[in-house]
């Protein structure tokens, strides 16, 4: 494992920036439980948030584990602390 | 309304003994936990940086996330989030875009710099740029600024502290005014001394359940009491859009209006780019046991900056419950940072009012300690141990370390006692446009070499210097200031040497980010003239395989070893 690692499901950590592009939620119309637009979309953007992040945590989990052929002897594994 | 605030007492009039009591006991516990903490996870010794200053390196993901928790929202945050949004409007909850952003940005970096520091044993940011760059000056620049943003951030944690403590009646005047907060400070000093890190791990437990019940009740509870969000915010929006004596102008709005925009986009992003420079949050990232943990505690994290958002809504149930904001006896000035404090004191019964204090108190103390650690710790690696005594061994470290968490600490109380706390606010917006200048030798320098270790040096100085002259420039006409009046800096009065590339424009934006983009320009035009030159970059102690290092890999370095 070395160098640069990249993985395509990390673009998705880029959609969130999207809570930069003010323009598209700067109204006080439609409110939310009388909450303006402004807050309850921002409020709303976290779960958008915990997904991109989570969606990436749970698809790059495999990169870096050795993909070649299996070499571990019979010795490490009896030792019971290879993961 | 008018009614019920006339019936209880007057907020920092006179003492709240349910109140004091409920604090009071709540801080004893803590105060327990602080000096139990040393005994808690115990390593070989304490007597060793990876020990006292880092807990070990094996915290899992529950404890990093209230250790991380406790340490990004600090009581600052809990008291003055909702006093920008109660003071100014929309423009104050640029903290919620803020913390939704910083955890996609920083997850991918935030996981290089733990397995390198993990495989070489870097304590600190300036640990990996001294390796990196083999330039301990480049590594002392990087220490400096970490320690100067930081102390400011302690000082701001003691404001928070004494706005509950005056709004329990504890307002003195003098010096006898600041006894209690000393008296925090010190019980918190003396259990920092001794457990190091895991006193504020431990602490961050109680300190983050109190403020999730706090919070969720006050958001259930006061716009039911005060007639609905719907009625709320039209009373927020009519009271701000009422012009401001001083200037004129009314004092903010519910949405941003069409010139602060930029701001609330440069502020959430630079913010956000700071935050995992700072020392402190490296501090708790590297605490950690595993790459998994920083990942999990990226996904979950998250459930913080909902908090933080619905509390700073609370600054406009404050306008809308009447709130004024009580005046500090120690400098006879309105202070703005009560008024969430002022708010529960009269909205909640003094046994729940006393525990929302509480859950201030205990919150200023975790970052507090963390943050002088954290200072510490670069003390200790990139100042002493490089330039004052430099066979210093693992011990003498950790003894190093534990002395300059007590100086920190009480430099900062120095700040609260004989300084105007204004001066911290002002030191705190100055030390978040310096620390981002650490970006560029911090967090760039984790993927590529490609920057010379001179262009970092001369970018670090650009950003470092136009960015204290904004924000030096930057003048506040509703309460008089005229140096250092806030972070809003229009786009016409932004000056390159005297050259006006907007002029006349209102567009405000923040000049932290300003300042960065110099840096790295500077940076870019530099490393091409160094490197056309030929000069030296320094050697590269670390190799491509440390940053994807993780925790159950063979031959991993021991921890905590002399």
């Amino acid at each position: 494992m070395t160098g640069f690692q990249f993985s395509p499901w990390n673009l998705l950590l880029l959609v969130p920036l999207l809570i930069l592009v003010t323009p598209l939620f700067n109204f006080d119309k439609p409110r939310l439980f009388g909450m303006p637009f402004f807050y309850w979309f921002q409020l709303a953007f976290v779960v958008v948030g915990v997904v991109c992040v989570g969606v990436v945590y749970v698809m790059t989990k495999k990169v870096g584990v050795a993909s070649g052929p299996d070499r571990l002897s019979v010795d490490d594994l009896d030792e019971g602390n290879v993961k | 309304m008018t009614n019920q605030i006339l019936a209880a007492p007057a907020p920092g009039a006179g003492l709240q003994w349910t109140e004091l009591i409920v604090f009071g006991v709540l801080f004893l516990l803590v105060t327990v936990l602080g000096f139990f903490a040393a005994k808690w996870k115990t390593g070989a010794s304490l007597d060793h940086l990876d020990e006292w200053g880092l807990g070990g390196r094996k915290f899992g993901s529950w404890i990093t996330w209230f250790l991380l928790g406790g340490d990004l929202y600090t009581a600052y945050t809990f008291v003055a989030v909702p006093a920008l949004v109660f003071g100014a409007g929309a423009i104050g909850f640029y903290a919620l875009p803020y913390t939704i952003l910083v955890y996609p940005i920083v997850l991918l970096p935030a996981l290089r710099m733990w397995s390198v520091s993990r495989v070489r044993g870097f304590v600190t940011p300036a640990d990996f740029v001294r390796a990196r760059f083999g330039s301990p000056t480049l590594a002392l620049l990087i220490a400096i600024t970490g320690i100067v943003a930081t102390m400011p951030y302690i000082a701001l944690q003691l404001v928070g502290l004494e706005s509950v403590l005056r709004t329990m009646g504890l307002n003195g005047s003098g010096i006898v005014g600041h006894l209690p907060l000393l008296i925090a400070f010190v019980i918190l000093a003396v259990y920092t001394y001794q457990s190091g890190l895991r006193a504020p791990a431990l602490i961050a437990f109680v300190k983050d359940i109190l403020i999730y019940l706090v919070i969720l009740a006050a958001i259930i509870y006061l716009p039911a009491k005060l007639g609905g969000w719907s009625h709320i915010f039209d009373q927020a929006a009519a009271k701000l859009a009422t012009p401001n004596p001083a200037t004129g102008k009314p004092a903010g709005s519910i949405v941003l209006g069409s010139n602060n925009q930029l701001q609330y986009i440069t502020l959430a992003l630079g913010s956000a780019l700071a935050l995992f420079l700072y020392p402190h949050s490296l501090t708790s990232v590297l605490a950690s046991r595993g790459r998994s943990v920083i990942k999990r505690n990226m996904v979950a994290l998250p459930a913080y900056s909902f908090l933080l958002g619905l509390l700073a809504l609370l600054g406009y149930v404050a306008i809308s419950a009447g709130v004024k904001p009580i005046t500090n006896a120690a400098t006879g000035k309105p202070d703005t940072n009560t008024v969430i404090p002022v708010l529960f004191d009269l909205q909640f019964p003094a046994w729940f009012a006393g525990i929302a204090f509480a859950a201030i108190g205990i919150g200023a103390l975790v970052p507090a300690a963390i943050m002088s650690i954290a200072a510490a710790n670069l003390w200790t690696r990139n100042i002493y141990k490089e330039y004052l005594k430099k066979d210093a061994t693992p011990k003498q470290e950790a003894k190093q370390a534990k002395l300059a968490s007590l100086i920190v600490k009480f430099g900062a109380v120095a700040f609260i006692l004989f300084i105007d706390p204004q001066f911290s606010i002002d030191l705190q917006l100055i030390g978040g446009v310096l620390i981002l200048q650490t970006l560029p030798a911090v967090a760039i320098s984790l993927y590529t070499r490609w920057f010379h270790r001179w262009g970092l040096i001369a970018g670090w100085i650009v950003g470092m210097g136009w960015g204290l002259i904004m924000l030096y420039g930057i003048g506040n006409p509703a309460n008089g200031k005229k140096h250092f009046g806030g972070s809003a800096l229009p786009l016409g009065d932004l000056s390159i040497l005297g050259w006006h590339p907007f002029s006349g424009s209102l567009l405000q934006i923040y000049p932290g980010f300003v300042a960065l983009i110099a840096n790295i320009v500077v940076g870019v035009v530099v490393t091409v003239i160094a490197r056309r030159m030929k000069v030296f970059n320094g050697t590269d102690d670390t190799n491509p395989e440390d940053y994807h290092a993780d925790e159950h890999d063979k031959d991993l370095r021991a921890i905590g070893v002399h």
